[in-house]
This record gives structure tokens, C-alpha cells and sequence, in this order.
């Protein structure tokens, strides 16, 4: 491990990037989230409960059962310098969850399933993909900036 | 019709509650994809590098997967290219103003015991199962 300040962070090596990335989407592709109609179903309330599909729910849920002790575990020894403020909700914060909200129920897709999706069938969600990117770098200025 | 997959779920959030707290313990980082991903596109240099190897990962272990279990990548709901594009867009844009999408807020946010997270989460669920319920409840499910 590098010499780091416990509160400044470091980057991944690449390997250790890569493999994160893998391990991501091996949890992502087996949670179902790859599945855009999986992922609908767990909104589908069309039919009561007949048509709804807790498992996302139980994705989340087991993601967070891990991160949860780790986090308070961090916390304990490190404090929160240097990570992202847990108070403070603003329209921004809102206004922002709520399009990303209607783009998922649209699809089907967040932003790590489909960058996983692209890899395993790319003519489907291509379209998708590059249209996040070009939403992505329409709010950094990317065009303004070059 | 999907069917309830308690199991895999559970283990694939698993999978994703490790490789996050990976991230958090040994780089003291957010693992939210809408970040990562969008810097991978916009930073440069050794700040970019690594965000493209999580992202390589990310698309490469879809590729190595769909040979031999094409069933994860099933798409029940396709859609047009329009509403592709649409959602897309929504996505994009909206992850970057909201600061955070599913892994960043719904898992390392709540993980965390994030009011601002928690709030974000409780929006996009909310829209999210309302476009639903408009697009399939009252439009069908063919289009």
C-alpha cells in the first residue's frame, strides 16, 4: 500500500482499478441489474404486487450490509475528512435525481449496468451509452471547454 | 413476468458492497459509477487513467460473461432508439447535477447514513417507478 495521509486518499493502480471494475460488474451481472426488465420490474406496480420484483431491492440491501460496517469502521479511525457531505439537500440534488429517475424507468439501465451491458451485447446498448456520455459532458462544458 | 431471485441478488450486492468498500478502506474513495465514469471522460491524466481501467472492467467482464451466461444480459423491456437515446440523456445529465446515481448514493450514500443521499435515493425511485407506471401501466408494455 502507498504512504498516504489516512485522510487525503490515493488513486488505484490500474490493476487494482481493473479488478474493482471487474468485481463491480460480476456483483451488478448476478444481482439482475443488467437486466433492464428486472430492474423495471422491481417499479412495476401495474398489477399490485404480481408484477413486482423486490431482488434490486435485495442488491442494494447486501451492498449496503457490507459498506455500512466498513464505513463506520473508517469513521472510527479516520473521521470523514475528504468524503463527500452526508447533509445539505438542495434543489440541485433533487432536480438531478429526479431526471436521472425517469432516464432509469425509461430503460431500464443505470450508469454501471449498461457500461457492463455494452461489453456483453454493444449493437443494443450503444445508443444509450454514448447519449449518457453526451448528457455527461453536456453539463461538465466539455464542447464549450475544447 | 420476473421472477424474485433473493439468492443471486443478495450475492451480487454483496459482490458490489465489497468492491465499494474496497474502495472506501485502501483509497478512501466514493465508488459511484456516475462519477467515476464521467471523469473517466472529462479528467485527465493519472486522475483519468484510473477511472478508465474501473470503466475497462466494467465493460470487459460484460464481454467475457455474455458468451457463456447471455441470460444476465436478457433484455425483456427494449426499447426504441429514441427512448434509448431520451433515457440516455436523462441519465447523463441528470447524475452529474444530482451528483450521485444507484452505487454512489443508493449504496455508499446510504451506506453512510446520508441525508443527502437518502433524499436523492427516495427522488429517483419515486420518478423512476412513476415513468413506469405511466409508460407500462397505462401506454403497455410494447413500445
Amino acid at each position: 500500500m502507498s504512504a498516504t495521509s489516512p485522510t487525503t486518499g490515493s488513486r488505484p493502480s490500474l490493476p487494482a482499478a481493473f479488478g474493482l471494475g471487474v468485481l463491480f460488474a460480476l456483483g451488478l451481472a448476478l444481482g439482475g441489474m443488467t437486466r433492464p426488465g428486472k430492474v423495471i420490474a422491481f417499479f412495476d406496480f401495474s398489477r399490485g404486487f404480481e408484477s413486482w420484483d423486490p431482488s434490486l431491492g435485495l442488491v442494494m440491501g447486501g451492498a449496503i450490509a457490507i459498506y455500512l460496517p466498513v464505513y463506520r469502521f473508517v469513521r472510527a479511525r479516520t473521521g470523514t475528512e475528504g468524503l463527500p457531505p452526508t447533509s445539505g439537500v438542495d434543489a440541485r440534488l433533487l432536480a438531478g435525481a429526479a431526471l436521472f429517475g425517469i432516464g432509469w424507468g425509461l430503460a431500464g439501465y443505470c450508469p454501471g449496468p449498461a457500461i457492463v451491458a455494452l461489453g456483453a451485447s454493444p449493437l443494443d446498448v450503444v445508443v444509450f451509452v454514448l447519449a449518457m456520455f453526451v448528457g455527461m459532458g453536456a453539463f461538465h462544458g466539455v464542447g464549450r471547454r475544447r | 413476468m420476473e421472477t424474485f431471485t433473493p439468492w443471486t441478488s443478495l450475492a451480487g450486492g454483496l459482490l458490489i458492497g465489497l468492491a465499494s468498500a474496497m474502495l472506501l478502506l485502501r483509497h478512501r474513495r466514493i465508488a459511484g459509477i456516475s462519477g467515476i465514469a464521467a471523469q473517466a471522460l472529462t479528467s485527465d491524466g493519472p486522475a483519468r487513467a484510473w477511472r478508465l481501467a474501473f470503466v475497462a472492467g466494467l465493460a470487459l467482464t460484460g464481454a467475457a460473461l455474455a458468451p457463456f451466461v447471455p441470460a444476465l444480459f436478457e433484455n425483456t423491456a427494449p426499447r426504441s432508439t429514441l427512448v434509448l437515446a431520451i433515457a440516455g440523456l436523462l441519465v447523463g445529465y441528470g447524475t452529474q447535477l444530482g451528483r450521485g446515481c444507484t452505487s454512489g448514493h443508493g449504496v455508499c450514500g446510504l451506506g453512510r447514513l446520508s441525508r443527502r443521499s437518502l433524499a436523492a435515493v427516495l427522488t429517483f425511485m419515486a420518478t423512476a417507478a412513476a415513468t413506469v407506471f405511466v409508460t407500462r401501466g397505462l401506454l403497455g408494455a410494447g413500445w
